[in-house]
């Protein structure tokens, strides 16, 4: 089943168009790779699944985004939405307080109270996210301490604590260390189980060794769409197989 | 790893949130509401309460206690801002280049400076009033005075300006410096041609906000400058300024609306320099 | 160039040593001939009496009343109206509100004071409940100024992070965004504090000035600054310098307040 179906969506900033007529179909249980050199799109689509686009003033959108087949713009409370589709993003963001503060914030917004359940919630996003070993002895202490890959899962931690339907991913590593970066990758490939999962991705090798389904845009225009392998081993489009042969961007 | 077992918690109490959420909107916009419904109200009772009794009588040139006349006290006030500033202006502007463009940082010295800057710009007006009449009226000897009043209010606005020019000069970029240093130009005059000239806004922005305190200042003047409401003729002179004015008025409890006129002059005096500062701080914001 | 460039900055460092020296060399006798005991637990002030009683304890008890009636009434205000100026208000309207506030905060005390004799004595009478509102009105641009820019100062992924977890708007600004500013928050009040302990004119004008120790906040009050004030016109000897050890009082408060807010803006960057 498909958790996201996108179809012609068109996006403008102001005067700019950003996203030209995508449609697209992320399934369940897989990761989607989303590809393209800088200011392509890309990062654009994946605030739009969210509604994170919201924030920017003067962004205008046409086409339809359906979660399980809601529309997500018709009338669906936006808080609601941001609850099913989790987000992860560029630069590991950690809010100033406690890890165990961090990891409860999503389900005390959502109305937890009981302590022991946000006991069970922290240890098993902690778990999940492949980080509780080496934070659970400093639960109280500033997530702030804590080095980039491990406030990069903790941030992912964060997001699986309000058990979200779909996980999106803005170049989760960009910012890591490969030993960092390859913890991550291991830990998505092991979190798509139960998650479905879209990834922003600058790096080539990244989206071949973890996607599923792999999109690769270029000026805002979804150019090619399909398995990974195929993508990157037979592209149909001239274009895609420049980019992924490192001919540019 | 089961996932399902978060689904319960997951549907409900959306509710809760969103009533939570109008709460605090509702909190928030009622302490606006409440800050903006303040202002209005001042400036309202003021304009209603003073407007009337702006005459022309209020600018005789002498005071007497029937025309009540503010021009001596309007005078004084111009005359005390002047001065006042024309002995922090060079203290503050010389201090903030050492800080800015001679001190190593994190200097002993330096920090020395900080901290005594810091201190002066926490002391409330009533213990610099006390001061300047310990030490420029009595043990200096200038007695109730322009003088001494205007060099208590240098010692309280010199952090103000100190520290706007100090910003103002780290606002230069260092592009300017080593331009002017790369023609051969020496550090002085690359500072004094070259980057004071850039800092000049946001110094003057700093004047602005010093006057702005000089207008309102009263605690620390009653005992430096004293209360006689004539125009002074000398700096050793006594002179009380507006705000003085107003307070003398208060006092002897005769002529409240007299005292209500004067409250519009320097709220209008008040309202004119914010407005000033916002416009030099606006074009400080486009140059940059 | 650089010794007369050092020279005007030692000015500041002099200042602040001449305070302390006059101020201490002239208040401290006095202290110390009344007995501090004596002079800050003394609950009697009665220059005229023979022998003279000079217990400011009225005066203390009186400036911190007057400041916490003030800090409970304008921090809340002050500080929603900072969370409000910072991440709520339209721009348009901001453009309003925000010149009006700055304009709150230069008006000067003795036009608050004036405002406060007219608007606020005729319904609480000359009380502390009095001068704590004028003062909460007076504190209330401070605080919301340096509040505003500690909340705009917090880097826009906290508030970015909060939103992808489902919070609203407001959770977002009030779980997140205030904690993670919470220092320079903290230094707003504390500023705030400072101004509210060292006013004088706007508080003569309004707290009755009663040198005793207050029973209600429906009662006036004298407060240290006050006292100063009041009294200097025409004190003489002993009386004056009693004064003068008041202001050393203040003074004291005053340093340690400033310590606090040093302390943490120290901690802020």
């Amino acid at each position: 089943m498909n958790v996201f179906e996108i179809a012609q969506l068109n996006l403008w900033y102001g005067s700019f168009q950003a996203l030209k007529n995508v449609g697209l179909a992320a399934a369940d249980g897989e990761i989607t790779a989303l590809i393209g050199p800088s200011g392509c799109g890309k990062s654009t689509l994946l605030k739009v699944l969210n509604r994170m686009n919201d924030l920017e003033p003067e962004c205008r959108i046409t086409g339809s985004v359906l979660l399980r087949g809601e529309d997500i713009y018709g009338g669906m409370n936006v808080n609601e939405l941001r609850k099913r589709v989790g987000m992860v993003f560029q630069k590991p963001n950690p809010f100033p307080m406690s890890v165990y503060d961090n990891i409860a914030f999503g389900p005390r917004t959502h109305g937890v109270k009981s302590r022991l359940e946000l006991d069970e919630t922290v240890e098993m996003s902690l778990r999940q996210a492949a980080i509780w070993d080496e934070v659970k002895d400093r639960l109280r202490k500033s997530a702030l301490g804590l080095s980039g890959g491990q406030q990069q899962r903790l941030c992912i931690a964060r997001a699986l604590a309000v058990a979200p339907e779909v996980l999106l991913l803005d170049e989760p590593t960009s910012a890591l260390d490969p030993i960092s970066t390859g913890k991550i990758e291991e830990l998505l490939l092991e979190l798509k189980n139960n998650y479905s999962i879209i990834i922003v991705t600058h790096n080539m090798q990244q989206a071949t060794r973890i996607s599923d389904k792999t999109a690769f845009f270029l000026l805002g225009e979804m150019v090619e769409y399909g398995d990974t392998e195929k993508i990157f081993t037979l592209p149909r489009d001239k274009r895609t197989e420049d980019y992924v042969t490192g001919r540019f961007g | 790893m089961n996932m399902k077992k978060n689904l319960p918690a997951r549907r409900r109490k959306n509710s809760a949130a969103a009533a939570t959420e109008i709460c605090l909107a509702a909190l928030t916009w009622a302490a606006a509401l409440l800050s903006a419904g303040v202002l209005l109200y001042l400036i309202g009772f003021i304009l209603s309460r003073g407007l009337p009794y702006l005459k022309p009588s209020l600018f005789s040139l002498r005071y007497n206690s029937t025309n009540v006349s503010l021009l001596p006290a309007l005078i004084s006030t111009v005359y005390m801002t002047l001065l006042s500033l024309a002995l922090a202006l060079p203290l503050g502007i010389g201090a903030a280049i050492y800080l800015a463009e001679y001190a190593r940082r994190g200097h002993r010295g330096v920090l020395l400076i900080r901290l005594a800057a810091e201190t002066l710009a926490g002391i409330p007006s009533i213990v610099y009033g006390l001061f300047g009449m310990l030490f420029f009226v009595t043990w200096l000897g200038w007695g109730y005075s322009l003088l001494a009043g205007a060099c208590t209010l240098a010692v309280m606005i010199l952090p103000l300006l100190l520290r706007a020019s100090e910003e103002a000069l780290l606002a230069v970029p260092d592009a300017y410096r080593e331009g002017a240093l790369a023609l051969g130009a020496g550090k002085l005059r690359t500072v004094w041609r070259i980057v004071l000239p850039a800092a000049v806004p946001g110094v003057l922005a700093g004047v602005i906000l010093a006057v702005g305190r000089v207008v309102g200042e009263t605690a620390a003047l009653i005992y430096t400058a004293g209360t006689v409401a004539r125009i002074p003729v000398d700096v050793f002179s006594s002179a009380r300024t507006l705000s003085v004015h107003m307070y003398a008025l208060s006092r002897e409890g005769l002529h409240t609306n007299e005292a209500y006129a004067t409250a519009v002059v320097l709220l209008a005096a008040v309202t004119g320099l914010n407005a000033l500062a916002a416009s030099v701080a606006g074009r400080l914001r486009r140059e940059s | 160039m650089r010794a007369v460039f050092f020279g005007t900055a030692l000015v500041s460092v002099l200042a602040v040593l001449l305070i302390c020296l006059f101020l201490f060399g002239n208040g401290l006798p006095a202290l110390f001939k009344i007995g501090p005991g004596r002079f800050l637990l003394g609950q009697e002030w009665s220059p005229a009496d023979v022998p003279p009683l000079f217990g400011i304890l009225p005066m203390i008890a009186g400036s911190v009343y007057v400041t916490a009636t003030a800090l409970v009434l304008g921090t809340p205000v002050g500080l929603l109206t900072a969370v409000f100026l910072a991440r709520v208000c339209p721009p348009r309207l901001y453009r309003l509100l925000k010149p009006g506030v700055d304009l709150l905060a230069g008006i000067p005390s003795v036009v608050y004071g004036f405002f406060g004799m007219a608007a606020i004595v005729p319904h609480f009478r000359s009380s502390i409940l009095s001068a704590g509102i004028l003062l909460g009105i007076m504190i209330l641009p401070t605080m919301t100024a340096i509040a505003e820019s500690a909340l705009r100062s917090v880097p826009p992924q906290y508030y970015e992070g909060a939103l992808a977890l489902g919070a609203g708007h407001y959770r977002a600004v009030f779980r997140v965004i205030l904690p993670a500013a919470r220092s320079g928050v903290l230094a707003a009040v504390v500023l705030g504090l400072g101004r509210a302990v060292g006013e004088t004119m706007a508080v003569i004008m309004v707290a009755g000035n009663q040198a005793r120790m207050p029973g209600s906040i429906f009662e006036g009050v004298r407060t240290m600054t006050a006292n100063i004030v009041l009294e200097m016109g025409y004190a003489a000897e002993l009386h004056r310098e009693a004064l003068i050890a008041t202001g050393v009082v203040l003074f004291v408060f005053i340093l340690l307040i400033n310590l606090c807010f040093s302390a943490l803006n120290r901690r802020k960057n």
